[in-house]
């Protein structure tokens, strides 16, 4: 005999603030949930990178050798091993345990605004405002990227990764796509300088914001326009926008000091939520639970949805 | 960090108190070095180390080399007397006490050793024993341990014991109720691998049986998989001589064919005890008979026929006995086992799949149309006479090859000649009147190639031409006549490469070289009757057909040979190359079209571009993607050869960036290209007629810039008749500047590179310093401002930024302005900025904020846009100060300990 199914819970936002950190590390430029959202890093502007678990607030690791500030940052998908990328050019490849550097590629004319691993974590692809995007092998020891994608025209805001595509923004405003399988490279043109691009979690739309204060879903494969949502203030700054764990809400940062969420399909704004004064620098949404985590100044917020139990006593 | 691997964080169990966090700079705490480590005696007193080879630690007395009794023996005995009782010393008269101890070299108490110590009656143990008995070299020399069996338990054991665990019982909390097997739903698919068949089936015979509520079992002992490496070269499962077999003999047995599964080589130890009783020894009809034995009589039968089966069934159910291939049908079995015994024996770790594998589908070959013929129908072949010529060629354009195939002419209808050339023969003739016949089969192979490519070209681009002359939009210069083009288009294009035409193929006949030459002259000025022009009007019909195709041939041949030629040699650095550079094929045009779709949201095909893209191989294998161009070398997009000094590629070069590939703007035709005849004609010049086939999207962009919104204004610099795209507006200012350009780009670089290597150092001293990793991006330009002087870099600056500045957002007017602020600016200042600097737990940081925020935002803004800015020198060096005392300021929390800040946030 088999029970029924538990009916499904209706999307849950994130809108309790759990707890806030401050980080230590001066502005935090970035700050991004490791692989199954347990753990986070946070990218400072004094040149270090830490690793927090965030809903306990406590430090595990902090990894400094970055000759400038830190601006991005990624876990493999085996938690093995870290990248980050600054204002030093460098891009740094981290070992999780003993928090050294295991190599620093250096070649970028500018600083690297953007890192992501691909999923078996054997290259690392850097997006700089040079406007190229490299990547880096972290198999072999050649000093050399692999490939260095330069069909930007200006500098690269975002980049992200899927099995076997490379999105990319950049601020000549353009979503370049990518596609090894297919060896092509799909180009859409959406006008205003980008500052960050996702893949949904099915693979199948890309999430664009850009600097006129508007976030925009694109059907991957076409193109076309399937969404687009306003209402937040993005005029100047590189902020970050992603999906919700279930791809029911696209979320995003704003200058004013709020994070917003609207409903994907209907476009309407479902909750802005308010953190602090300043601007909401960075955001990353955990993988599986509505969870959030957002960057003000010098601290993080760690966000649960209304009905969620803290277990245990908080640490 | 072994912490990040456990999956859950509920899982992780925090013991005792965490190490205090590092702090900032602090290093953490080595241990004890080796120099400093010490050893001291049972009393607490130092020992000091004499030496690996005099004794270590245990020399000496009291330090001393002495003894108790100073320098004399202890013992010391004349031996003049007493010869005979010499006392004999054995080693322990060497030895000091520690050595006599519980833990010296010779302990005199009695403990057990290792070897004797118990061997508890775990079975992933014994498995292992007997694997590695049957696989070392000499198969059976550990069953002496198993004879001697201590009865001592391990410490383990004894307490597991207490913990009231019994042997053969699982380890872990007592379950209530013994979990039932999950069937799998059949409606639900399960995919992956096939369980192992005989898993779990153990425990479910007794499903149906009664189970008291309040009895608690203990968890089932579970073996797990046995994981022994195989460091043999043996076949999989191969298990060597059976130790059984060769040292106890199995005469009187059964030979047990299909014995498999693990359960049979469980019960090794109880077969030995039962063959204890025989004497041990090899023995059997290969070693033949000792001279020590008696019973010879046995020598040459000791088989015996009973061993074997004689029936194709067993005798009685359930002994075990079985045929050869007889399966055991009468035996309750499992499914899975019943397919065991067909399959053999069944490898250590594997096990049968319980589905079968899907047989492939075969798809049958398409059916045929009823009224396919399999034959191929050829066109109709036109004799080469000169009469005919032009019919030819258009044949020869239309099928997309060339004439000379095999016909379907009956052979009755070919003379000697023509079979020899359907053959692949040289024709026999007198003299050589024409290069070709110098050529080799091969050679004429390639033309026959280069033919065929220009002829497809020449198709594609006579449609393209006509569908230019069908827009109307501009007169068509020449429009290329049918039956020539594809001769125009070769011999255009092969000449466009090579200028100097030293190719010579009519020397010996200067007239006819002449004649070449002027034909040569007249096709490159793409006039369509060159050959009918320069031919001497005195020869014959057949002559004038003959020349013009030799000469046609020839120019195709010159061509071919140096495409060829070119394409395995790599050109020489500074005089080819020179010329032209390489540049992608495909350019991401028409940008006011496309903005104007995304105005009116029409985003998918008005807004893409799609391009082929090269992934490199190196990046395939990591992606684990097949690479999809295998046969390429090529890597990232496609590029084609470009006139060097052509303006256009060098509109959005950026000044700061350094990477090699110069990327074009866009396609557009230079209008001021008829200005330089001066230049060599290049390939360039060829495309002039494709450029044409953008007309008409340039005329709606026109149409749109000017009624648009946000159309550009005209830049101070442009003139105002050019209303056209800013692109090229810029091309116009860069054209001017192209010569200075290049030259000054060859003879220095430009100001900007000694503005990044030298300026910064300096004002980064000139800052106050009293924060070395200050966020030096902004606090530069005051100094920076004073001392940037450069005319002529200026210009270059100017011309290129424009056309930079116009491409990321061409709808914000580009008002020109002189250019040092914007090249100090856009040293760092790409793109979208990051969020200020500033910590929110100093209250008065946020009140300056508060004060600031419009007039920085704005700044912000100016400097976002980067490209664009103007001398606002004053204001932007005041909100520059608000934003050096912004950093300044933020410099107070961070000097709070992380103690603090630690004990902040928890």
């Amino acid at each position: 005999m088999a029970f029924p199914e538990p009916k499904p819970r209706g999307p849950e936002l994130p809108q309790k603030r759990l707890k806030t950190l401050d980080c230590g590390q001066r502005a935090v430029r970035a700050v991004r949930f490791n692989v199954d959202g347990n753990y986070c890093l946070t990218c400072g502007s004094d040149k270090t990178l830490k690793l927090w678990n965030p809903l306990r607030g406590t430090l595990l690791r902090t990894y400094s050798g970055h000759g400038y500030e830190v601006l991005d940052a990624a876990g493999s998908f085996d938690n093995s091993s870290l990248c980050s990328g600054g204002g030093d050019k460098a891009v740094v490849l981290w070992d999780v345990a003993s928090g050294q550097v295991v190599r620093k590629f250096r070649g970028h004319a500018g600083k690297v605004n953007t890192v992501q691993f691909n999923e078996e974590a054997t290259v690392i692809l850097s997006g700089s405002i040079d406007s190229t995007i490299r990547c880096w092998d972290c198999r072999s020891r050649k000093p050399e990227p692999v490939q260095t994608l330069d069909e930007a025209r200006d500098g690269i805001s975002s980049v992200k990764v899927s099995d076997h595509e490379v999105l990319a923004g950049s601020v000549d405003g353009r979503v370049r796509r990518y596609d090894l399988r297919m060896g092509q490279l799909f180009s859409d043109y959406v006008g205003s300088p980008i500052t960050c691009i996702c893949f949904s979690r099915d693979g199948q739309c890309t999430l664009v914001s850009s600097l006129d204060s508007t976030l925009r879903l694109l059907d991957k494969d076409t193109g076309e326009l399937l969404g687009e949502y306003t209402g937040h203030k993005n005029k100047e700054y590189k902020l970050d926008c992603c999906l919700s764990e279930r791809d029911t809400h696209v979320v995003s940062c704003s200058e004013d000091g709020k994070v917003f969420f609207w409903d994907l399909v209907e476009g309407a704004l479902a909750l802005a939520l308010p953190v602090g004064p300043g601007v909401v620098q960075s955001l990353t949404y955990h993988p599986t639970e509505p969870c959030l985590l957002t960057a003000m100044g010098g601290s993080i917020q760690c966000w649960r949805e209304e009905t969620y139990e803290a277990e245990g006593a908080p640490g | 960090m072994a912490a990040l691997d456990s999956d859950s964080d509920e899982d992780l169990v925090s013991y005792g108190t965490g190490l205090e966090p590092l702090e900032e700079g602090e290093r953490p705490k080595k241990p004890i070095p080796l120099q400093d480590q010490t050893v001291r005696d049972e009393k607490g007193r130092y020992k000091r180390f004499h030496g690996a080879f005099s004794g270590g630690f245990s020399a000496g007395y009291f330090n001393t080399v002495g003894s108790k009794e100073g320098w004399t023996p202890s013992s010391f005995v004349s031996s003049r007397q007493n010869r005979a009782d010499k006392s004999v010393l054995g080693p322990e008269d060497f030895m000091d006490e520690e050595d006599l101890s519980e833990f010296g070299i010779a302990p005199k108490s009695i403990v057990t050793t290792d070897d004797f110590a118990s061997k508890t009656k775990d079975r992933i143990r014994e498995k292992a024993r007997q694997l590695a008995a049957a696989t070392a070299p000499i198969p059976g020399a550990t069953l002496l341990d198993d004879l001697i069996t201590p009865a001592k338990l391990s410490v383990g054991f004894e307490l597991l014991r207490k913990m009231g665990w019994k042997e053969g019982q699982g380890i872990g909390p007592r379950v209530k109720r013994r979990p039932r097997r999950q069937k799998p739903d059949p409606g639900v698919k399960i995919y992956g691998c096939a369980l192992p068949p005989g898993g779990s089936e153990g425990s479910e015979d007794e499903d149906d049986d009664y189970l008291p509520e309040n009895v608690t079992f203990a968890p089932k002992d579970v073996t797990p998989v046995d994981f022994t490496p195989k460091d043999n070269v043996h076949g999989l499962a191969y298990k060597g001589l059976d130790p059984h077999q060769a040292l106890f003999g199995t005469s009187g047995e059964h030979f047990n064919l299909f014995s498999g599964g693990p359960e049979e080589t469980g019960d090794l130890l109880g077969d030995i005890g039962v063959n204890k009783g025989r004497k041990l020894g090899i023995s059997g009809q290969a070693f033949g008979v000792g001279a020590l034995e008696e019973e010879d009589d046995d020598i040459y039968a000791t088989e015996t026929l009973s061993k074997y089966d004689t029936v194709l069934k067993d005798e009685e159910p359930g002994d075990g006995l079985y045929g050869w291939t007889a399966p055991r049908q009468y035996k309750s079995q499992k499914e899975s086992e019943k397919d065991l015994r067909y399959v053999g024996k069944i490898l250590d770790g594997f096990s049968l799949a319980s589905k079968p594998l899907s047989s492939k589908k075969i798809y049958p070959p398409p059916e045929l149309p009823r009224d396919y013929r399999p034959v191929h129908y050829f066109r109709p072949v036109v004799a080469a006479t000169s009469e005919n010529s032009h019919l030819l060629q258009v044949l020869s354009e239309s099928a997309g090859k060339p004439t000379n195939d095999p016909g379907t002419r009956s052979r009755h209808q070919l003379n000697a000649c023509k079979r020899g050339e359907l053959l692949g023969e040289t024709p026999i003739q007198g003299a050589p009147t024409s290069v070709l016949e110098f050529l080799s089969q091969k050679d004429k192979e390639r033309l026959k190639e280069v033919k065929q490519a220009t002829d497809l070209k020449a198709a594609q681009l006579r449609a393209r031409s006509l569908a230019q002359s069908a827009s109307g939009s501009r007169p068509q210069p020449l429009s290329p006549d049918v039956g020539h083009c594809s001769w125009h288009m070769a011999l255009s294009g092969g000449m466009a490469s090579t200028r100097t035409s030293n190719f010579k193929p009519f020397a010996k006949d200067p007239e006819k070289q002449k004649r070449y030459e002027e034909f040569l002259a007249n096709m490159k000025r793409g006039q369509k009757d060159a050959l009918e022009r320069c031919l001497d009007p005195g020869m014959t019909e057949w002559e004038r057909g003959r020349e013009r195709d030799e000469f046609a041939r020839a120019a195709l041949l010159y061509a071919s040979s140096h495409s060829t030629l070119s394409s395995r040699f790599t050109h020489a650095q500074e005089e080819d190359d020179s010329e032209q550079v390489e540049v992608p094929r495909d350019q991401e045009n028409d940008v006011s079209d496309k903005q104007s779709a995304v105005k009116m949201k029409m985003f998918g095909k008005l807004t893409r571009d799609t391009f082929e893209w090269h992934p490199d191989k190196l990046l395939c294998k990591r992606f684990n993607v097949p690479d999809p161009y295998p046969d390429s070398t090529l890597v990232g997009l496609p590029r084609v050869k470009r006139d060097k000094y052509s303006v256009f590629n060098f509109l959005t070069i950026p000044e700061t960036a350094s990477s090699p590939v110069t990327q074009a703007s866009s396609e557009k035709v230079p209008q001021h290209r008829a200005s330089d005849k001066s230049r060599k004609p290049s390939r360039w010049d060829t495309s002039k007629e494709e450029k044409k086939e953008d007309s008409i999207s340039e005329f709606l962009s026109l149409a749109r810039s000017k009624v648009g919104p946000a159309k550009p204004e005209p830049s101070p610099l442009v003139n105002k008749e050019e209303a056209r795209a800013t692109e090229s507006v810029s091309n116009k200012v860069v054209n001017k500047d192209v010569d200075s350009q290049t030259e000054g780009e060859g003879s220095r670089p430009s100001m900007d590179l000694f503005k990044a290597i030298f300026a910064s150092s300096s004002d980064e001293k000139s800052s106050s310093s009293e924060d070395e990793q200050g966020d030096s991006e902004d606090d530069q330009e005051g100094t920076r401002e004073a001392d940037f002087k450069s005319s002529q870099e200026t210009h270059l600056v100017e011309a290129s930024s424009v056309a930079q500045a116009s491409e990321p957002a061409p709808q914000e007017p580009a008002p020109f302005f002189p250019i040092q602020k914007m090249q100090i600016d856009e040293r760092e200042a790409f793109g979208p900025r990051l969020p200020p600097v500033f910590c929110p737990s100093e209250s008065r940081v946020l009140c300056v904020i508060h004060l600031h925020g419009p007039r920085k935002k704005k700044h912000r803004k100016h400097k976002h846009k980067g490209k664009q800015k103007n001398k606002k020198s004053e204001k932007s060096s005041s909100s520059e100060s608000t934003d050096s005392s912004d950093s300044q300021s933020e410099e107070g929390p961070t000097d709070l300990s992380p103690q603090e800040l630690l004990r902040r946030v928890v």
